[in-house]
């Protein structure tokens, strides 16, 4: 087991660095953004000294690396700062942001990943038929398609024409549960539809890369079942792979539902993240970027770490 | 198994023809092959690359591999026909009446389950016995298959269990529902000759104990005059000769097989001891490790010029690792590498274009060993370009020259691609690529093992040609006794990173050997039907 | 870019007479275009006639005598180079065609010639391959000769805002009243063009760089693996659009930020295959004979990479296009008034709940477009796959 453990260890502690890292870089980023801070917030009329004790009062007169340390222990400490539009305190508004994203991301897993893994072994076993090659044909598509059309072509067929569910999921938090996931059917169902071909077409092609393998010859000359051979000999060897693309999926579905809340108003993280870039409301663009990177990384270590996991040469060694 | 039974017609197949698909096309593959196996009966089926020994074998079972099919001809085992069953009784077939034993154990083992799962999967999955009974059951085929801890050995996974012992427990395995048949597909070819003796034995004893009837498919007719009762020769497809293993092996009816039979009769002539003179590359107390590892302790050779080296060792002897360190792939922990008297830069960077030309090497795997999107033309003239500055009409025509040496006609085969030669053709190509750089020494790394028996003689034969004519040094490297022995003037036996004996080739090979030395060349199956039965019986008698 | 990718693998033959057809079609479109453009007059228009014709019967006679390989990749380009020279030598004639139309010219050229070139391939291609040739085809054209198709100009207002469908206009008009056919064509030319030159630069740098990383290893490796596994771990809608705060949106900085993004995926591919190249024995022996490092990625490697890069570059030119379809559709693209087709759905999206698809005609051109490159991608992937066994 030392192995396995020194292993994790490993990547644990390169997951930290890089969050480490990638504060800085964002750090820097917004240091490099032209234009005076204070400035933008005082707007154009200030006085040379209103300018300075508004700086003094931020600790901007401070030099960067001081900056960055109080900026990154505020930010572990919950404290975001204030957006410069609303004048709002960051953290509450941030969380309530959040909790609205992981929400939808979450809906939209929970159909995405059962049903794209299934669909997937299905493929694998069918391979070659009508089913599979419709299925590619499909999968090939709606990989193509933006995002936005998708969610507009769901809008006009389930909304416009059908009136089945809202064109706009505004959610808030005095609605119950099943309402709330009823509002949030047409943006879920869009990021399902985007990340399950992806997802199937990697499952699919993972297990077909390993039909080939002796061993499955074996499992077929042992007179199998076909069923079996997929679910107990080629799944479990295409668990690496098969597990890192769902990772992968589930840090799109969190980080690039930007595009899917816009289209369909959902007071999201996305939602905020393009307002204040279009607002130049920095400090909530640079506490956005944070959430979304640490996210992303974050399920990129659990990726890693599940498939140095499901290794049986790591996890039994010699 | 019913005493009754004994001598029946188990499996017969009848004008059997595949089909393989290449390029959107199916072509035929075997051409109507007629196989009768009686019960307790094994067959050896024997034939270099190509010869379909393999696809029969599978036929046997019913199984095609993917990309190929059935495409004619009956299969008979046991009143059913095979090749008209549908896949359900085809399955039921698989595994318990019939079982298959893969050249690569290593492979064929699912990496994510143990031994003894797989194991039980087919008795249990068949039906034919619950897994508490399979278990035992297997506890008591690995101790007759002397696995060594057979309770606990069953317990682990794959890839914590050697080749040979993987081998086994396959067989193991494949007998799990006491088929009336298996099929052995090459079970020892990818093992060393020492650890091939346990197999063969081990793999005979179980046959013989179970009195199953068993196809034993592979290249090699000295292994397989050990194995079969009846040996049937193939080629392209089609049945060359078919006859008792005695019979066949003391008197064979076709020049195809007295070609087989006679594949390792070629000698070279004994050369003289070179005394104190100078030699071409000398390897001076060389020891090298990859990373913290250590592969090499303290080697020490000598390489005369226009004589022959044989390096010879098991994997993981060092063997390769020496000849990197020559080339300066790997730089020695140790020790150095002498030219004419001169040390040679540890690192091939470091050396000139005057001292890398001098060293040649030559592959084991012709495939992987010249680039496949170049032609003929431009493998064999960037040397000449690059070493002696030959451009145009003067490189074309060294070119031809060159391909000439190598038997190969200039005008076929200077616009061609990799993909469009055969194995030994491309080794040829290679050995031209080394000839171009006008070479002093030549360093053949396993150069003749992944080519057929046949072919492979072709080479050596070439290349002894080559040396006489041109006066080339070689450092042959290879695990194969019998390519020692017709091509070494001096011989270098390793082990385990150690040279353990050398010397001319007839002190190494006339006793008294050093032990392992003994070991290695005993283990080299001869075209003799009772060699392992003798050799075992001598072992256990000098261990008794 | 045909040329190298295919070497032996891909039989080169005589092409036959309906292959001739095909260059004959593409020559005609040419003809037609150069009469209604170029000519002033029925008189003047003969010369450009003859030339046309005569060009055609050269190309197709020194096509058929053609059977080796290596020459028939030469051919295209030569033939694709004269083109382009002699349309310069009537440049007082192409003048009113801006230069990018005339690089969309060479590319039609290009195209046809590749198709006759490959057209035993071709021929064996699923429906599905076929079905995404064609497209793109028509998207090279139409994107290459927007001036020439297109009834109005890029940005000038023709009509009221919103207007229907009618025959003036053919999709009716924007929000400000521009013609929706005109900027849907003139919207393609923009952002394929953008999309197709961000990917081709992030493959210059992403794959130079994987290929020198796993030619040299070492510490170089080291360093740009490094940067990279860093640059990745940011999501890169989100990198992307601080650096773009910072270096301001416009085309150029849009070009050279989704491309560095993008180089970070190539340069992994790149390396992984490249790294699968190095330790085969083959580039062992080039480097044992001494050959240096340019040498070795030139001849050694890259002609063995070059399938898997291809299909990717298929695979990241979609990813890229949807990309800058997304930033554009949010707002945070390319800048208006240049026409494009993200920006286009959000700026008519208003229309979609009075129950319009007007606005989904360039969400729909961005699908087609993708769909057809994935389904060339898929084909051709199947095929290299194929070359293996």
């Amino acid at each position: 087991m030392s192995q396995i453990a020194k292993l994790v260890a490993q990547r644990l502690a390169l997951g930290l660095l890089t969050l480490f890292i990638v504060s800085l870089i964002i750090f820097l980023c917004v240091e490099m953004l032209p234009g005076n801070f204070s400035e933008a917030i005082l707007g154009q009329s200030a006085t040379p000294e209103t300018v300075a004790a508004f700086n003094r009062e931020l600790g901007l007169d401070l030099p960067p690396h001081e900056r960055y340390v109080t900026w990154l222990f505020n930010m572990l400490q919950g404290d975001f700062g204030r957006s410069l539009a609303s004048k709002r305190e960051l953290s509450e508004l941030l969380g309530y942001r959040l909790e609205n994203t992981l929400f939808l991301a979450a809906v939209a897993a929970v159909i995405a990943v059962p049903l794209a893994v299934s669909l997937g072994v299905l493929a694998a076993l069918y391979r070659e038929s009508f089913y599979d090659r419709a299925v590619n044909v499909v999968t090939l598509s709606s990989i193509s398609f933006p995002e936005f059309f998708v969610a507009y072509i769901l809008i006009l067929v389930l909304a416009q024409n059908m009136g089945v569910f809202p064109a706009i999921s505004n959610i808030s938090d005095e609605l119950g549960f099943w309402e709330k996931v009823y509002r949030t059917a047409l943006p879920a169902l869009t990021l399902t539809l985007v990340c399950v071909a992806h997802m199937m077409r990697m499952t699919r092609a993972a297990i077909i890369n390993l039909l080939a393998s002796p061993y499955i010859e074996m499992a077929r000359l042992k007179g199998l079942r076909p069923t079996r051979i997929i679910l107990k000999h080629a799944l479990p060897n295409a668990l690496a792979p098969i597990i890192n693309v769902v990772v992968l999926n589930l840090a799109y579905l969190v980080v690039g539902v930007v595009l899917v809340e816009v289209v369909f108003v959902y007071p999201g993280l996305g939602q905020l993240f393009v307002d204040s870039v279009r607002s130049r409301d920095i400090p909530v663009v640079q506490a956005c970027s944070l959430i979304f990177a640490m996210t992303y990384v974050l399920l990129n270590l659990l990726a890693d770490v599940l498939s140095i996991m499901s290794n049986p040469r790591l996890l039994h060694p010699r | 198994m019913a005493e009754d039974k004994k001598g029946e017609v188990l499996l017969q197949m009848h004008g059997l023809r595949i089909e393989g698909r290449s390029d959107e096309i199916w072509h035929e593959i075997v051409h109507g092959v007629d196989v009768v196996l009686r019960r307790g009966e094994v067959l050896g089926l024997i034939g270099e690359s190509g010869a379909g020994k393999s696809t029969i074998g599978l036929a046997a079972m019913g199984f095609a591999r993917d990309g190929c099919r059935i495409s004619g001809g009956s299969i008979m085992f046991d009143g059913v026909d095979l090749a008209k069953a549908s896949d359900d009784s085809l399955r039921q077939l698989r595994g318990s009446r019939i079982a298959y034993v893969a050249q690569s154990a290593a492979a064929a083992f699912n990496p994510a389950q143990k031994l003894i799962d797989q194991y039980c999967e087919a008795p249990v999955q068949h039906g034919i016995m619950p897994r508490a009974e399979a278990e035992s059951d297997a506890i008591d085929l690995y101790g007759r298959l002397q696995l060594p801890d057979p309770e606990g050995i069953g317990f682990r996974y794959p890839h914590q269990v050697s080749g040979g012992q993987l081998q086994r427990a396959m067989t193991a395995m494949a007998m799990a529902c006491r088929p009336d048949l298996i099929v052995f597909d090459e079970p020892t070819t990818a093992l060393d000759v020492t650890t091939q003796i346990e197999v063969l034995s081990a793999i005979r004893d179980i046959v013989r104990q179970f009195d199953t009837a068993a196809i034993y498919i592979t290249h090699d007719l000295a292994v397989v005059s050990q194995m079969a009762d009846r040996i049937m020769v193939l080629r392209y497809g089609n049945l060359v000769e078919e006859g008792e293993t005695r019979g066949m092996i003391e008197d064979p009816q076709k020049e195809y097989t007295r070609d087989l039979l006679a594949v390792r009769t070629f000698r070279k002539e004994l050369a003289e001891d070179p005394g104190a003179e100078m030699p071409l590359l000398r390897v001076e107390n060389v020891s090298a490790a990859y990373g913290k590892s250590p592969v090499l302790f303290n080697v020490s050779m000598d390489i005369h010029s226009k004589r022959t080296v044989a390096v010879v060792g098991e994997s993981g002897s060092g063997k390769s690792t020496a000849a990197r360190v020559i080339t300066g792939l790997l730089p020695p922990s140790e020790g150095k590498v002498l030219y004419e008297g001169l040390p040679l830069p540890a690192d091939h960077r470091k050396r000139s274009k005057d001292e890398k030309h001098r060293l040649q090497m030559i592959y084991q795997m012709p495939d992987t060993a010249i680039n496949p999107r170049q032609r003929v033309r431009s493998i064999i003239g960037r040397p000449l370009e690059f070493y002696l500055g030959l451009r145009g009409e003067d490189r074309d025509a060294r070119v031809r020259q060159l391909l000439e040496m190598i038997e190969l006609d200039p005008d076929e085969f200077i616009d061609r691609f990799p993909g469009e030669l055969s194995g030994g053709q491309k080794q040829r190509v290679c050995i031209a690529r080394a000839l171009a750089a006008e070479p002093e020494l030549i360093i053949c790394d396993e150069v003749t093992s992944a080519l057929d028996q046949l072919v492979a003689e072709e080479i050596l034969k070439l290349l002894q040609r080559l040396q006489d004519e041109l006066g080339l040094a070689y450092m042959f490297i290879t695990h194969d006794l019998a390519t020692v022995r017709a091509v070494a003037d001096e011989i270098v036996v390793m082990l385990q990173g150690e040279v353990v004996e050398q010397g001319l080739k007839e002190t190494v090979l006339t006793p008294p050997h050093h032990e392992y030395t003994e070991l290695l060349l005993s283990s080299v199956p001869e075209m003799d039907p009772d060699w392992l039965d003798n050799l075992l019986d001598e072992r256990l008698e000098q261990s008794a | 870019m045909t040329m190298p990718l295919t070497g032996n693998t891909f039989g080169g033959q005589a092409s036959p007479w309906f292959s001739r057809i095909a260059v004959a079609a593409v020559h005609f479109f040419l003809l037609v275009l150069f009469l209604q453009n170029v000519a002033a007059d029925f008189w003047s228009a003969i010369p450009g006639f003859i030339f046309i014709h005569a060009y055609s019967i050269v190309v197709l006679a020194y096509w058929s005598s053609l059977d080796r390989t290596a020459a028939g990749d030469t051919v295209i380009v030569t033939l694709t180079l004269e083109f382009v020279l002699i349309a310069l030598l009537f440049w007082d004639r192409f003048s009113a065609w801006p230069w990018s139309t005339l690089f969309g010219l060479a590319l039609v050229q290009f195209c046809a010639f590749a198709a006759v070139r490959y057209w035993k391939d071709l021929r064996q291609a699923p429906r599905s391959a076929w079905f995404g040739l064609i497209v793109i085809l028509v998207y090279v054209m139409v994107a290459a000769t927007a001036p020439i198709i297109a009834p109005f100009s890029e940005t000038e207002i023709v009509g009221s805002e919103y207007d229907v469908w009618s025959n003036k206009n053919l999709l009716g008009t924007d929000n400000l009243g521009r013609d929706m056919f005109t900027r849907l064509i003139y919207g393609g030319r923009n952002t394929v063009g953008i999309a197709f030159i961000t990917t081709l630069l992030a493959f210059v740098v992403g794959g130079l760089a994987g290929i020198l990383a796993a030619a040299m290893r070492g510490w170089v490796d080291q360093v740009l693996g490094r940067l990279v596994d860093i640059l990745m771990a940011i999501p890169s809608f989100i990198l992307a659009r601080l650096i773009l705060t910072i270096v301001g949106t416009s085309v150029p900085s849009l070009i050279l930020v989704i491309a560095l993004l993008d180089a970070t995926r190539v340069f992994r591919l790149a390396r992984a295959v490249s790294m699968n190249v190095v330790v085969l024995e083959f580039v062992e022996a080039a480097s044992l004979r001494g050959e240096g490092l340019w040498w070795l990625i030139k001849s050694e490697i890259l002609p063995n990479i070059l399938p898997p890069l291809v299909a990717e570059f298929g695979l990241r030119f979609c990813f890229v296009f949807l990309f800058l379809s997304g930033l554009s559709f949010l707002g945070l693209g390319i800048q208006p008034p240049t026409a494009d087709w993200g920006s286009m759905v959000r700026d008519n999206a208003t229309l979609i709940t009075y129950g319009d698809i007007t606005p989904l005609l360039p969400a729909g051109a961005i699908a087609l477009l993708t769909i057809g490159v994935n389904f060339v991608v898929d084909w051709f992937l199947h095929k290299a796959s194929g070359l293996k066994d």
